[in-house]
């Protein structure tokens, strides 16, 4: 008997005073029963809406049978054949653009919570398994795979699996890339990711940090030299832009690249950290998407009051609907219609030594309004005259989105690269030069986790294919 | 694992280590860093190449106690691993093309003047190094730049070694004795290379300083 109730099962999480005072996950996660009940809800489509939105065509209403019958493993089975890192996208797909967006319950009242459900099933799997990966024959072959990101982890997850000897290049200390520098502990922990890449260890793929490709070895080095037959590069967009407003070289203006990695990577909201980081007072967080939430909401729990500036309406915030929801129950103040002019600094002129010299005090900004609707369709924010004001603050952080890094293009010359730094790469991941793979953030500029492994996927299939017809 | 092969302590707050790091040592040019982490939950520190070897795959690093890391670093004995080593990073210094030139360098900055006097000692340019230092008991990598130059000037604050005075005072009497630089490289405390620069600007010579406290994250995150 299905379940008619118009709202889905209540996500269980951590009180929001609790939370913003710790790193640990928000969300708790649905218990075998919720899930069930939740699984009810789905209607079992014939034509199957939720799919269409899938990026990775998992086969939503399958799994979802099977978690209403209590065959969780058997749910899971069903997602693992479509999705390596069901875990991952359980927790940060935007879920309401996605799936979730086509469902038939949505229409009056809420969607299934399709994305709870992949959690609780990835959750029940990684608890309760132990199997250890199937011996593949190696095929004798051997790839590169540069970055340890979603797309990387992917390719080299199917790599792997088809037979192929896969080398991960990863420029930092710890795999997983803007899993584990950019999204923050208390959405997505950090255990998860580990698992995700032990498993790849455990397929036989080999992972070597500190190598970053384009210094330490070039993409043709790792070809002629080192014998990899193909190469995918799965670099995504680390590239933080900045304003170009006054006042952003002064000391407490960061990118959330950096405020993040400090964090997420090097741990330093943990008391014993080694590299600790400023505790500030008041802070601002320019830009409205999820990397902008994840910014504010760690900010918050390192003791700050934090304002969120962006210059259009709560409504085209570009971030997780749940992330929003999450930060304003966390007490984020939002500042919408509201654009940075400028970034005031202290500066003594009687004593040049004065420790406070250089650093922010302050942010001044300006009142914006909606207008027509432009390029994009979003209606175009426009100043309104003599509305200035200043935000008091020692901490600012741009949160402005991010372009693919340009080490790998300035050291490989004949490798294609678009107006806005992206490479230039069909659907199956295909380069201007032979035997080189390219898809994620690297190729489109920052996206999503989930689009990111639909092309680490669909570039696995093309390496497979190229390496064989080369034979 | 990245180990420690030889240690040698230059002066008693600066100290050198040879390190089996052979992806970085294939690579590596003078002017170039690394980042190194000595543990698993260390900081990032960045340390400029002071020497290459290619053959052993070896890199050397100089560093100065001044914090948590560089004094934990200090630490680390022979046949001990660094836990992490990545490199070379950042952009190679420019040596196309130049036939005479004057290293200047500055106390432990010295560490970094002296791989760019090797390198261009090698390319079989004229090099004349001219290097200073407080006193005799801080003075480091004579024999190194001796062995990379045509010409070696050390100068000391008390004249406790070599002659007393300035970096720019033997730079001065070698301009004004005759001496034609094609460039001037100054790598050293800030206010020293802002004197060397002034004195090379009154002569006209093109004169590179280095700016270590710029040095970003070295994976492009920081766009270099």
């Amino acid at each position: 008997m299905a379940n008619m109730s118009l709202k889905k099962n209540e996500m269980p999480t951590q009180a929001p005073d609790v939370r913003r005072q710790n790193f640990n996950e928000v969300a708790l996660g649905y218990t075998a029963e919720q899930a069930i009940d939740e699984a009810k809800r789905c209607l079992n489509c014939k034509n199957m809406p939720c799919v269409s939105g899938c990026p990775v065509k998992i086969h939503i209403p399958e799994f979802i049978q099977e978690v209403a019958k209590g065959n969780f493993e058997e749910a899971y089975q069903i997602i693992a054949r479509a999705s390596s890192l069901p875990a991952v996208c359980g927790r940060v797909c935007p879920q309401e653009k996605q799936c979730e967006s086509k469902c038939v319950r949505g229409i009056k009242g809420e969607s299934v919570g399709i994305g709870r459900l992949e959690r609780f099933v990835a959750d029940y799997h990684n608890a309760s398994s132990t199997d250890k990966p199937e011996p593949v024959a190696k095929n004798g072959h051997k790839v590169a795979v540069i970055g340890s990101g979603p797309a990387g982890l992917t390719c080299a997850s199917d790599l792997a699996k088809k037979g192929y000897e896969v080398t991960v290049f990863e420029a930092l200390h710890l795999a997983g890339g803007v899993l584990v520098y950019g999204i923050p502990e208390f959405r997505l922990p950090k255990a998860i990711v580990q698992k995700e890449i032990d498993g790849l260890v455990a397929l036989g793929v080999k992972i070597e940090t500190n190598t970053v490709v384009g210094r330490s070895i070039s993409i043709d080095e790792l070809m002629s030299e080192e014998g990899f037959e193909a190469v995918f590069i799965g670099t995504g967009a680390g590239l933080p832009k900045f304003m170009g407003i006054k006042g952003e070289n002064l000391l407490g203006v960061y990118s959330a690249n950096e405020f993040l990695t400090r964090i997420n990577l090097m741990k330093a909201y943990r008391e014993d950290s080694t590299t600790p980081i400023q505790r500030a007072r008041r802070v601002a967080v320019v830009g409205g998407g999820n990397v902008a939430m994840d910014s504010a909401r760690c900010a918050r729990r390192l003791g700050a009051e934090v304002h969120i500036i962006y210059r259009r309406g709560m409504e085209e915030l570009p971030a997780r609907k749940e992330e929003i929801e999450h930060a304003i129950e966390e007490g984020i103040i939002f500042d919408t219609l509201t654009n940075p002019i400028e970034i005031l600094g202290y500066h003594n002129p009687d004593d040049k030594r004065d420790p406070q010299n250089g650093r922010v005090t302050g942010i001044k900004c300006i009142k914006m309004e909606l207008g027509e609707p432009d390029a994009s369709g979003r209606r175009k924010p426009i100043e309104v005259e003599n509305s200035e004001f200043v935000i008091d603050l020692d901490c600012v952080i741009m949160a402005l989105g991010t372009s693919p890094n340009p080490l790998i293009k300035d050291t490989t010359p004949s490798l294609e690269v678009g107006p806005r730094g992206g490479i230039v790469a069909n659907e199956q991941g295909v380069t201007s030069k032979d035997g080189v793979f390219a898809g994620g953030d690297a190729v489109t500029g920052s996206a999503t986790v989930i689009l990111a492994m639909g092309a680490g996927k669909a570039s696995a299939n093309a390496i497979d294919e190229y390496i064989k017809n080369k034979k | 694992m990245y180990k420690i092969l030889e240690r040698q302590e230059l002066n008693p707050t600066v100290t050198r280590l040879k390190i089996h790091a052979p992806r970085v040592a294939k690579k590596a040019e003078a002017g170039q860093f690394i980042i190194l982490r000595t543990d698993a939950d260390g900081e990032r520190i960045p340390l400029t190449i002071a020497d290459y070897d290619r053959e052993n795959e070896t890199i050397d690093i100089i560093f100065q106690v001044v914090g948590a890391t560089t004094e934990r670093l200090n630490h680390m004995r022979i046949g001990e691993c660094l836990h992490d080593f990545v490199g070379p990073l950042g952009r190679a210094t420019h040596t196309d093309g130049l036939k005479k030139v004057a290293v200047v360098g500055g106390g432990v900055g010295c560490a970094i003047a002296y791989p760019v006097a090797k390198k261009l000692h090698q390319l079989g340019a004229e090099v004349h190094a001219i290097v200073g230092f407080r006193s005799k008991d801080l003075v480091i990598l004579e024999d190194d730049f001796r062995n990379s130059s045509s010409k070696f000037v050390l100068m000391t604050d008390d004249g406790s070694a070599g002659e007393r005075g300035l970096v720019t005072d033997a730079l001065r009497s070698l301009i004004e004795s005759g001496e034609k630089y094609d460039e001037v490289i100054t790598i050293g405390p800030l206010p020293m290379m802002k004197f060397v620069s002034l004195l090379t600007k009154e002569y006209g010579i093109r004169t590179i300083a280095s700016m270590n406290p710029v040095m970003i994250d070295g994976t492009g995150m920081c766009g270099g």
